[in-house]
């Protein structure tokens, strides 16, 4: 199996490189060219950062364009996982449009970064009963494609799903076991 | 609910970590890897790797260790000790750290904080605070490993670090380390009203009881401790169990 990790300058992917590959991936290939994504059996959407900036840079790439295209399974990670939604308020920008829900900054009296472990729950998906470790400032609000929901202040989005794209607001690159069964779950 | 976190912390020099560590079952407890393993085997939250090592030209050997660390540990970690630059951050977050502490070098450069919160993020920028109270109940802020005076206020250097891009302040009370005696509560209390960011607790830690205290009456997001981890005093899962039965959210 081969595993592509999209490389568009959001973030350092020495954590989530390794955790795969203690996930025993073999063939992974940390990429922006279009071809090897397009024919990997997995792609991760990894990102930390500014939205805006970000997707600045998937524009510059045509990132923006092939992604929702893509049609094997596909994982945003955090910033990944919030630029795949419509629209964020991180410098107002619009999104890839993916999963229907709004990024939006945590309210006031909260401390920001949201960062730690916190519980993660799904009426669904048994296995994210669990803590996952979170670090962000904006959160994803609850919508039809939410899967596993979080609170912190606010009950928002901890996993999206809508066909083969998968979103996540922790790092399972960071969560311990919970972590490494998720990224399992997803190569699976 | 976010769970407080528990953080041992390991010091480190020339790529081996000191202090003697006496570990049941660890053959090497010098070996940092293996250290941070067990430990979060043990259920710590995060870890953190202070470098004491003094000369430069040991950087290379501390960017190593932390590559050998990010392979094998799947816990957030953060490395501090003699960060002073953009390039020295670089390095250690390209070979796998979660996030850079800064101190001495951030007193003398505060613009070091901005330069590397706009170029990584805040998340991975955790200011490291030295302070010592006076007679008159004035916390200053020390550097060079709690040698030199700067006469800057623990609670203004904390809110500027905060201002300039920090995502974390890391409190160690120069009076309580090494005591045993607890944490500085009103001290954390006060900096945790003040601040907007989580604030990790450090010095003192000596029994269970003061980790719950840290977090309840210091209302800190986050406790951390060398000694009473390292030679057992306090077992982690025995920690948060004991803190779980205070009511306190643990993971």
């Amino acid at each position: 199996m081969m595993v592509a990790v999209i490389d568009y300058g959001a973030g350092n992917l020495t954590s989530l490189k390794y955790a795969l590959e203690r996930c025993g991936v073999v063939n992974l290939n940390i990429t922006s060219d279009p071809d090897v994504i397009l024919n990997a059996d997995r792609v991760i959407f990894p990102g930390v950062g500014h939205a805006a900036f970000a997707m600045q840079k998937l524009k510059q790439k045509s990132l923006d364009i092939l992604i929702p295209t893509l049609k094997q399974p596909v994982l945003g990670i955090c910033l990944g996982m919030q630029l795949m939604c419509a629209y964020s308020e991180e410098g107002e920008v619009h999104g890839l449009g993916i999963f229907e829900a709004k990024v939006r900054r945590f309210g006031s009296g909260l401390k920001v970064p949201h960062m730690g472990w916190n519980t993660v729950k799904s009426s669904t998906e048994l296995g994210l009963d669990n803590y996952f470790y979170f670090v962000h400032s904006y959160y994803v609000e609850s919508c039809p494609q939410t899967l596993a929901v979080c609170h912190y202040g606010t009950t928002f989005s901890a996993v999206l799903r809508h066909d083969n794209f998968t979103g996540c607001q922790f790092h399972p690159e960071k969560s311990g076991e919970a972590g490494e069964q998720f990224l399992k779950q997803f190569l699976l | 609910m976010l769970a407080k976190r528990i953080i041992p912390c390991l010091d480190v020099k020339d790529g081996r970590t000191v202090k003697g560590v006496n570990f049941v079952g660890l053959t090497d407890a010098g070996d940092p890897v293996a250290l941070a393993a067990r430990y979060s085997e043990e259920g710590a939250d995060e870890l953190l790797f202070l470098d004491i090592t003094a000369s430069h030209e040991k950087r290379k050997t501390l960017t190593a260790l932390v590559d050998k660390v990010a392979k094998a540990v799947n816990i957030p970690f953060t490395v501090g000790g003699g960060v002073s630059t953009v390039d020295d951050a670089y390095a250690l977050l390209q070979s796998g750290a979660d996030k850079i502490s800064l101190n001495s070098a951030a007193v003398r450069t505060p613009s070091l904080i901005e330069e590397i919160a706009l170029r990584f993020g805040s998340q991975c920028v955790v200011l490291a605070i030295d302070a010592r109270m006076d007679e008159n109940e004035r916390w200053e802020v020390f550097v060079n490993g709690g040698r030199t005076p700067t006469g800057r206020d623990l609670f203004a250097w904390a809110r500027e670090g905060q201002e300039r891009g920090a995502g974390e302040i890391l409190f160690t009370s120069m009076n309580h380390d090494g005591t045993r005696n607890g944490f500085a509560n009103s001290a954390l209390a006060q900096l945790s009203k003040t601040l907007t960011i989580p604030l990790i607790a450090s010095g003192g830690a000596g029994s269970m009881r003061h980790f719950a205290d840290a977090f309840i009456k210091g209302m800190a997001d986050a406790a951390l401790a060398a000694s009473v981890f390292h030679f057992g005093v306090i077992k982690i899962p025995e920690l948060k169990e004991y803190l779980l039965k205070c009511s306190i959210s643990i993971r």
